[in-house]
């Protein structure tokens, strides 16, 4: 049994780079070269459409809260608020750090921005730490993003469904930045000139957090709490829920995406709020195609690609025994079919076997 | 010494499109932009080893295909991190239909 150190100053960082899992040489489909172009290319209508949609029911949904409260009349606008917060924002943050999601640049940077904070993520840091995913995706010692490490601690994955590991981190970190520093692993992927930017960050988040503090303890009320601050661990379930289906229960340390990520077909409401990141081995192969073409995408690589689990309850109803399995057999992992059309998996001791286990 | 190397026929590059082009051990990305100039950069971004001439060209601007950098490809300057380096650039001419770049 292969133990696993997570930090990315540990040991497996190093064993990483010997056993040459550190490479810009993972699989891709072959797509024709046009083909891709057309793929990649950029819109701002689709995602402008998109937000103002989010921004509008957030501020009805808020409202609605608002004006309901305090009957339990206005609990489900604050659900629905709280996904939108928790769960949206973190879509957003990733489409727009990807610079992907507008084709005006400014148009990402406003809205990375406001969802970098929803989402409790220094803007810059996570810039650079999603950047290490792309780069190293779950390899032991070098991803910094592994939402289930393993043996698998179900107690802490259950914590996370409300945010308390995510958000106490975000908090840590802010707090350190805003003191003027950023943490040893920040370092390692953190280029020494946005330090500033990430210190600058943290203060002016600090103080609107502070600020929101003062205004419920003036108002007596936990009503600005519930607006800012609070939806990230009341809201970020379906986050936590799709993000889970990314890579849980598959392989790690493979140089081949169709591996270690999982593609899920979900219902419209899911794919608006997570922004078609559902097609995630997809997105992986291919960062640079827009969400809003990822069907598109799908459609023309399907040929290569395991069979994507029908629907969230299928994907669960596939990882969730592997996740209870590795927590006493940690190696083990959901080694998915490839149709007779694909091409081998690449850098897996089984690699072409195409056997479930 | 300088000299100016015969890289590509003009027509191997469609607008607002990139080739990668390997030459003497070293490998390079040359551009058309949407007014019909070519360029010429190193082939590699500088934030990891990718080859951007499977990247997104868009007027000026070339985006590497893995973690989404921009850099002007007119003068190599990095307009959007990851990368914090900026590309070396390269003289380009265009004679008989053919692209020279002068290494």
């Amino acid at each position: 049994m292969r133990s696993r150190d997570y930090s990315l100053l540990g040991p497996d960082a190093d064993r990483a780079v010997a056993e040459g899992l550190v490479t810009t040489e993972w699989y891709r489909t072959p797509v024709p070269k046009k083909q891709m172009k057309a793929l990649m290319q950029r819109a701002d209508q689709p995602a402008i459409r998109d937000t103002v949609l989010l921004f509008a029911l957030m501020i009805g949904f808020a409202a609605g809260g608002i004006v309901l409260w305090p009957s339990a009349w206005s609990l489900p606008f604050w659900l629905a608020y709280g996904v939108l917060y928790g769960s949206a924002m973190d879509s957003r943050w990733h489409e727009c750090g990807h610079g992907t999601a507008f084709r005006t640049r400014w148009m990402n940077k406003v809205v990375y921005q406001i969802a970098s904070f929803c989402m409790i993520r220094d803007p810059h840091c996570w810039k650079f730490s999603h950047a290490r995913h792309h780069s190293d995706t779950i390899i032991v010692g070098r991803d910094p993003e592994i939402a289930i490490m393993r043996p698998t601690d179900l107690l802490k994955l259950a914590a996370n469904l409300v945010g308390l590991i995510d958000v106490w981190d975000g908090l840590k970190r802010m707090a350190v930045h805003a003191s003027g520093r950023v943490l040893p692993d920040e370092a390692t992927y953190l280029p020494e000139s946005s330090h500033v930017s990430v210190i600058r960050t943290a203060r002016i988040w600090v103080l609107i957090y502070a600020a929101t503090i003062a205004l419920a303890i003036w108002m007596g009320s936990i009503l600005p709490l519930l607006l800012i601050g609070l939806p990230r661990l009341y809201g970020c379930w379906h986050m936590v829920m799709c993000g889970w289906l990314q890579h849980g229960g598959l392989a790690d340390n493979v140089t081949d995406h169709r591996l270690n990520s999982r593609t899920v077909l979900m219902n419209p409401v899911s794919r608006f709020i997570y922004w078609n990141m559902n097609y995630h081995v997809e997105h992986h192969m291919f960062p640079l195609v827009p969400y809003f073409r990822l069907p598109d995408l799908h459609r023309a690589i399907a040929f290569d690609l395991p069979a994507p689990c029908p629907s969230i309850a299928a994907g669960y109803v596939e990882m969730l025994p592997a996740l209870v399995r590795q927590q006493t057999d940690p190696d083990f992992h959901i080694r998915r079919l490839l149709p007779a059309s694909a091409s081998p998996y690449q850098g897996h001791p089984t690699a072409g076997m195409s056997a479930a286990q | 010494m300088s000299q100016w190397i015969d890289a590509c026929s003009a027509e191997d590059i469609d607008a607002e499109e990139a080739i990668r082009f390997d030459h003497g051990g070293r490998t390079f990305a040359i551009y058309r932009n949407d007014k019909d100039e070519y360029y010429c950069t190193d082939g590699l971004c500088t934030h990891e080893d990718v080859h951007l001439a499977d990247g997104l060209v868009m007027e000026n601007t070339i985006e590497c295909p893995k973690h989404s950098s921009i850099f002007d490809f007119t003068t190599g300057e990095v307009e959007t991190p990851p990368a914090c380096e900026n590309l070396h650039t390269y003289p380009v001419k265009v004679e008989g239909g053919r692209v020279l770049i002068e290494l």
